[in-house]
């Protein structure tokens, strides 16, 4: 037992630290990928409802595209497809250097296309629920559309859409394990390394397991008071479930 | 030239035309895992769901540690904690004659998938019986039908409607998550992508191989689509939501 508890400690021979390195890493990706997935799943919601066929037509081969396929898919295409067409770009430029991508960058990018089309759904469902006469009354009252957006619409969308991007930000955190095969050192990627040293691959996955469920029961808790805040003078059916 | 080899042939893609047939007994591996897990892990979800409903108080307790564990926790490492964690347990598997199972990369990724898929699909079960007029119970109580009768008669054809859109939805998640297969050894179509393009560098192969999973789950999304207006056929209204209840 005692030798099983050297071995996760953060001793000069545990691997505790490793693990809290590679927790930092595993929550830095995530929480970089959501600004950015979610800015483009709005985007992508709002060319969804666009009166404009072509925005309307690309949002549905994006959402079809980047939902149906896997994500580890796309995180290898992204990876190798920039660290090639960087290569030969710097190639015919005249440079011979060695371009390696950061698998912290292109874990970025692939998850948050990911997370975009996921999360568009989300944010379509929300704008539907704002009644059409919000956005009459605010162009009646001089608000151009931006305004209209910016003060009234989206600070509604926020509170109806915040359940669904909870659930988005969950299988986010879940994803970035996937980032560890292109050696991005998360927890995943330090839990096979230390099974590779320790030759304790039940305990060092199970670690690992147990760090993730950790942080997905702060961010369920989390969600839970957030929503419970952001439903505050809402309290009719909804919150009472 | 055999009939895998003709989609690179008429394309004329020469790394397809090699590897046309390993993708294809990979499509084929993504297939199995797929169907099994999918359809044992429905057996086990009800169960789960049922239990967590009306079981007592214990076994309650542990399905709902289960289905948080295995819904909190990323699947690939699910994966790895079975392969290479159960699997290294090899002298007590030899002894109790199962070392046959936990050898085969296959038949573990069989096991994290059905296991993982079976928590989401208890939450749908449980969420959709739950969702029942609690009255529906009663009456089917009051008119004598035995528990087993009112699951079969009463709770299932209902709640297996409003299970159906979110079901089909953990079938197409679990077809893309099934991609992590390969990171065991196992070469499923993403495995025999992942060789065809380590040996052409050829990076359109992953193209393709999207292409064949985008195919699978749009397939998947219109046979589903089918099935629904079909099993709901009866409730057919102007209003898209009432046909939820």
């Amino acid at each position: 037992m005692d030798y099983y508890l050297s071995l996760i400690s953060f001793g000069p021979h545990g691997w505790g630290r490793p693990f809290l390195e590679g927790a930092f890493v595993t929550l830095s990706l995530a929480v970089a990928t959501l600004p950015f997935g979610l800015t483009l799943g709005l985007a992508i919601a709002l060319m969804q409802r666009s009166h404009r066929r072509f925005a309307r037509g690309f949002a549905t081969v994006y959402t079809t595209v980047f939902r149906g396929a896997p994500e580890l898919l796309t995180l290898y295409i992204i990876y190798f497809g920039l660290s090639l067409g960087v290569q030969s770009a710097l190639k015919s430029l005249g440079f011979s250097t060695q371009f390696d991508m950061p698998p912290f960058l292109a874990g970025m990018i692939a998850l948050g296309l990911v997370l975009a089309a996921f999360s568009s759904e989300v944010w379509v469902g929300a704008l539907n629920a704002i009644p059409r006469g919000q956005r009459e009354a605010a162009a009646a009252l001089g608000l151009h559309r931006a305004q209209a957006f910016r003060l009234i619409v989206f600070p509604q969308i926020m509170r109806i859409a915040l359940p669904g991007l909870g659930n988005n930000w969950m299988v986010l955190l879940k994803e970035t394990s996937l980032v560890s095969v292109i050696t991005l050192p998360d927890i995943m990627f330090y839990a096979m390394r230390a099974n590779v040293v320790t030759k304790e691959p039940f305990l060092m996955f199970g670690v690992a397991s147990l760090i993730y469920l950790a942080f997905s029961i702060i961010s369920a808790v989390g969600f839970g008071v957030l929503e419970a805040r952001s439903n505050r003078g809402h309290a009719m059916h909804g919150a009472a479930r | 030239m055999t009939w895998c080899e003709a989609p690179g042939y008429w394309l004329g893609h020469e790394v397809l035309q090699n590897y046309g047939c390993r993708i294809a007994s990979g499509l084929l591996v993504t297939i199995e895992l797929v169907a099994l897990s999918t359809t044992l892990g429905c057996a086990i979800a009800l169960c789960i769901a049922l239990i967590r409903l009306k079981g007592p108080a214990w076994a309650r307790g542990a399905m709902a540690a289960y289905t948080t564990f295995f819904r909190g926790t990323p699947l690939l490492c699910q994966l790895f904690l079975i392969y290479y964690g159960l699997g290294s347990f090899r002298p007590f598997w030899q002894s109790v004659d199962l070392w046959w199972f936990f050898r085969e990369p296959f038949y573990c990724a069989l096991l994290a998938f059905t296991i993982n898929t079976a928590a989401y699909q208890a939450e749908i079960f449980r969420g959709a019986i739950a969702s029942l007029p609690r009255g529906q119970i009663e009456a089917a109580k009051a008119l004598g039908l035995s528990r087993f009768q009112l699951l079969r008669l009463v709770v299932m054809p209902q709640a297996l409607i409003v299970a159906l859109r979110p079901l089909g939805n953990e079938l197409i998640t679990t077809i893309k998550v099934s991609a992590i297969a390969s990171l065991v050894t196992l070469f499923d179509l993403m495995g025999a992508t992942k060789l065809a393009f380590a040996r052409s560098f050829d990076l359109s192969i992953y193209l393709y191989a999207a292409a064949i999973y985008l195919a699978l789950v749009e397939i998947i999304r219109r046979v589903l689509a089918l099935i629904e207006a079909h099993l709901t056929r009866h409730s057919a209204t102007d209003n898209p939501h009432a046909r939820a209840l």
